[in-house]
C-alpha cells in the first residue's frame, strides 16, 4: 500500500507534464502538474481554454500517456501500467461523462448505460437489470427503450451519468458535463451528479468553464498555462478568465 | 457486446444495405460467370460422357475430342492385336449438314456407332430404343435436335424423316445427350451408314473406342497403344483433361471469363472496403469512447470482425442463392451453360472471407489508431 492510499487520497500527480508535436512546433500542454484529490469530494478543474485542463483529465484517468512525472490513482501507479492492464484498470475503476455524451445512436438507452458491465464480462441480463434500475433511479423509468435521439439533451447526459456509474467506479471523471445544457438542465444534471455519484469512496473530477456550477464542488483546482495555478474553496473563488 | 455490435451495424441501414449489395454483386458475378465458365468447359468434353467408354484412340497429331484427323479403317485391327484390349470398335464422328422437309438446314453432329455392338449409344433414351439403329436409314436424335428443328418449323417425332447430305434419315427414336460445345445437336446412326452420310474421304474414321481386358489397367494398354505408330490413346479421363486444358491455353474462354470474375472481386473489395471504411471512420468516436470505458483493442477488433463477416455472409448468402436460381433456369432452358461445382462456391466464399478480412482490417488501423483521448475534443 502506498503513501498516497493510507492518506485516503484518490490522486496524486507530481511533475507531468505532456507535450504535442515535435522540435519547434512543439507545445507543452502540461508543464509539470502536482495535483491531489481525496476519495469522497468532488473537485473542479477550472482555467482558461488551452490551459491543459482536458490534457490534464486525460493523463489523469489514462487515456492518454504523459511525457514524464508520476500518476496514483487509488494507490496505482498508472504511468507505468501496460496498454492492456491500463485499459482493464479503467474498465473497472475509472467512470466517463463526456461533453458530448458519446451515447452510441443506435443502442437505446438501457444498453447504452449497460455497456462498462458488459465491458468488465457481465452477462447481458445483469448488464441490462442494472442499467434499467439506475435508469429508474434518475427519472428515466418510462424511457427505457427509447434511442438518444428521442432524448433532450438533459435526459441524454442522465443516460451518461448512469452509463458512468453503473459498474461503481472509484473515479469519476466528467468533461464539461454541463456546456452542451440549458441552465436548468444543467443545474439538475449537477444535482444529480452531486446526489448519486458523490460518495465516501469515490472521487469525482469534473473539468468545466461552466461558473454557474463552481458552487457544487468542494474545491476547485484552478489551472493556467499547463500548471495548477492555486486550489480555493467554492465560496471564495473569483474566477478571472470568465 | 456483439450483439451490440450488430445492432451498431443493422443501425446504419443505407451502410447495411450497400455492403451487403456489393458482396451481393461480387459473389453473384464470380460464382454465376464461373458457373458459366464450368458448364462450358463440361460441353467441351459432352462427347466424351455421351459416347463413355473406358480408352479413346485417335490419330497421334489429335489434342482434343473436338478435333478430328481421321484414321484409317485398318487402324481397327492394329489396336485390337495390342496386347490387354478386350475389344476396339470404330466411330465416326463429325459435323454435318442436315435437310429438313421445309427445306430448312441445321448442321449436326453425326455420330457413327459400330453397328454389331452399338458401343457409344445414345446414354439415356426417350423414346425408342438404340437396337432400331440398325434398321433402313435409321438415325436417333437428342433433345437438342428436337429444339433446333422447332425453330425452324419442325416437330420432330419418330417416324419423321429428314435428309443428311441428300440420304433420307428416318428417326426412330429420340434421346437425351450432354449438349455439345459447339451447340450442333447430336443425331446417331450405325458406323456403316455415317459413312453413307458423310462427304467420301480417304480415311474417314475418326476415334477407334477401345475396353481394356479386365485384368489389365487402362493406363497400360493406353501406353501399349500409344506404341503403335501413328496412334495417340487416352483414358477417358485423361482425354477430357486433355480437351479442357486445350480450350484453357488456345481460346479466349478464360480470360474472357476470368476478366469478369476478377471486375467482381474488385467491384467487391471497392465497396465493400470503402463503405466498411467509411462505417467505421463515422463510428470511430464510438468506438473510442468504448476503449476510453475499458473495451480493449482485442473486443473492439472482434465487434468490427463480427460486423464485417455478418454483411459478408449475407453477401454471399444472396449472391449465391441468386446464382442458384439463375443456374436452374439456365438448365431448365439448356442453354446457356452451367455447371456450379462446389470448388467454386468454396473459392468465391474465400474470397468474400479476404474481402471481409481487408475491409474488416482498414476499419481496424483506424480503430487501433484512435486514442481514447480523442473522445475529450
Amino acid at each position: 500500500m502506498s503513501v498516497a492510499a493510507e492518506k485516503n487520497t484518490a490522486i496524486r500527480t507530481r511533475g507531468v507534464t505532456k507535450s504535442f508535436g515535435r522540435g519547434e512546433s512543439a507545445v507543452k500542454a502540461l508543464k509539470g502538474v502536482d495535483f491531489d484529490a481525496h476519495c469522497g469530494e468532488l473537485i473542479m478543474i477550472v482555467g482558461p481554454s488551452g490551459c491543459g485542463k482536458t490534457t490534464f483529465l486525460s493523463v489523469l484517468c489514462g487515456t492518454m500517456r504523459a511525457d514524464e512525472g508520476s500518476i496514483e490513482v487509488f494507490g496505482t501507479d498508472i504511468v507505468h501500467l501496460g496498454t492492456g492492464t491500463l485499459t482493464a484498470f479503467r474498465g473497472q475503476n475509472v467512470g466517463f461523462i463526456f461533453q458530448q455524451f458519446n451515447l452510441i445512436p443506435t443502442w437505446n438507452i438501457v444498453e447504452n448505460a449497460s455497456v462498462p458491465l458488459l465491458i468488465n464480462g457481465a452477462s447481458r441480463r445483469t448488464a441490462e437489470t442494472a442499467a434499467r434500475t439506475l435508469l429508474a433511479e434518475i427519472g428515466l423509468g418510462a424511457r427505457l427503450s427509447a434511442f438518444p435521439s428521442q432524448l433532450s439533451g438533459g435526459q441524454q447526459q442522465r443516460v451518461a451519468i448512469a452509463r458512468a456509474l453503473i459498474h461503481e467506479p472509484r473515479l469519476l471523471i466528467c468533461d464539461e458535463p454541463t456546456a452542451s445544457l440549458d441552465a436548468a438542465s444543467g443545474r439538475k444534471v449537477m444535482e444529480l451528479l452531486k446526489g448519486t455519484a458523490c460518495r465516501p469512496d469515490r472521487c469525482v473530477v469534473v473539468v468545466t468553464h461552466d461558473s454557474r456550477i463552481f458552487h457544487f464542488a468542494d474545491r476547485i483546482a484552478e489551472m493556467e498555462d499547463g500548471v495548477m495555478k492555486s486550489v480555493h474553496k467554492p465560496g471564495e473563488y473569483n474566477p478571472q478568465y470568465v | 457486446m456483439f450483439r451490440l455490435a450488430l445492432k451498431m451495424l443493422y443501425g446504419d441501414v443505407a451502410k447495411f444495405i450497400m455492403l451487403i449489395g456489393g458482396l451481393t454483386v461480387c459473389s453473384l458475378l464470380m460464382t454465376q460467370q464461373s458457373g458459366v465458365f464450368c458448364g462450358l468447359m463440361m460441353w467441351t468434353t459432352a462427347t466424351i460422357r455421351n459416347i463413355d467408354v473406358p480408352i479413346w484412340v485417335c490419330d497421334a497429331k489429335v489434342e482434343q475430342v473436338n478435333e478430328v484427323v481421321p484414321l484409317r479403317d485398318v487402324d481397327v485391327n492394329r489396336v485390337r492385336s495390342v496386347k490387354g484390349v478386350e475389344w476396339a470398335v470404330p466411330l465416326y464422328w463429325g459435323i454435318i449438314q442436315t435437310r429438313l422437309p421445309n427445306g430448312a438446314f441445321q448442321q449436326v453432329q453425326l455420330t457413327g456407332l459400330d453397328s454389331a455392338t452399338l458401343v457409344g449409344r445414345p446414354p439415356r433414351m426417350e423414346k425408342g430404343t438404340a437396337e432400331e439403329l440398325r434398321l433402313p436409314n435409321a438415325v436417333i436424335v437428342d433433345q437438342v435436335c428436337v429444339k433446333k428443328f422447332k425453330s425452324k418449323g419442325l416437330t420432330l417425332k419418330v417416324g419423321d424423316v429428314f435428309e443428311i447430305n441428300d440420304k433420307e434419315a428416318r428417326v426412330v427414336g429420340i434421346c437425351k445427350a450432354e449438349q455439345s460445345f459447339m451447340g450442333q445437336p447430336y443425331v446417331y446412326t450405325t458406323y456403316e451408314r455415317a459413312l453413307e452420310y458423310a462427304p467420301p474421304q480417304r480415311k474417314q474414321l475418326s476415334f477407334i473406342l477401345v475396353k481394356p481386358r479386365a485384368d489389365t489397367p487402362a493406363s497400360e494398354v493406353v501406353a501399349r497403344i500409344r506404341e503403335v505408330p501413328g496412334l495417340a490413346a487416352f483414358t477417358a479421363k485423361d482425354f477430357a483433361d486433355q480437351t479442357m486444358g486445350w480450350y484453357f491455353k488456345y481460346t479466349g474462354i478464360p480470360i474472357s471469363f476470368g476478366t469478369v470474375v476478377v471486375l467482381g472481386i474488385i467491384v467487391g473489395i471497392a465497396i465493400a472496403g470503402q463503405t466498411f471504411y467509411l462505417f467505421v471512420h463515422e463510428n470511430v468516436r464510438h468506438l473510442a469512447a468504448l476503449k476510453a470505458m475499458g473495451a480493449g483493442n482485442v473486443l473492439l477488433a472482434e465487434m468490427v470482425f463480427l460486423q464485417a463477416f455478418v454483411v459478408g455472409i449475407a453477401g454471399y448468402g444472396l449472391g449465391t442463392g441468386l446464382t442458384a436460381m439463375l443456374g436452374a433456369k439456365f438448365m431448365t432452358l439448356g442453354e446457356p451453360p452451367f455447371f456450379l461445382p462446389w470448388q467454386v462456391l468454396a473459392f468465391a466464399g474465400g474470397i468474400i472471407v479476404f474481402i471481409c478480412l481487408f475491409a474488416a482490417g482498414i476499419g481496424l488501423i483506424k480503430v487501433f489508431r484512435a486514442e481514447p483521448a480523442v473522445v475529450f475534443r
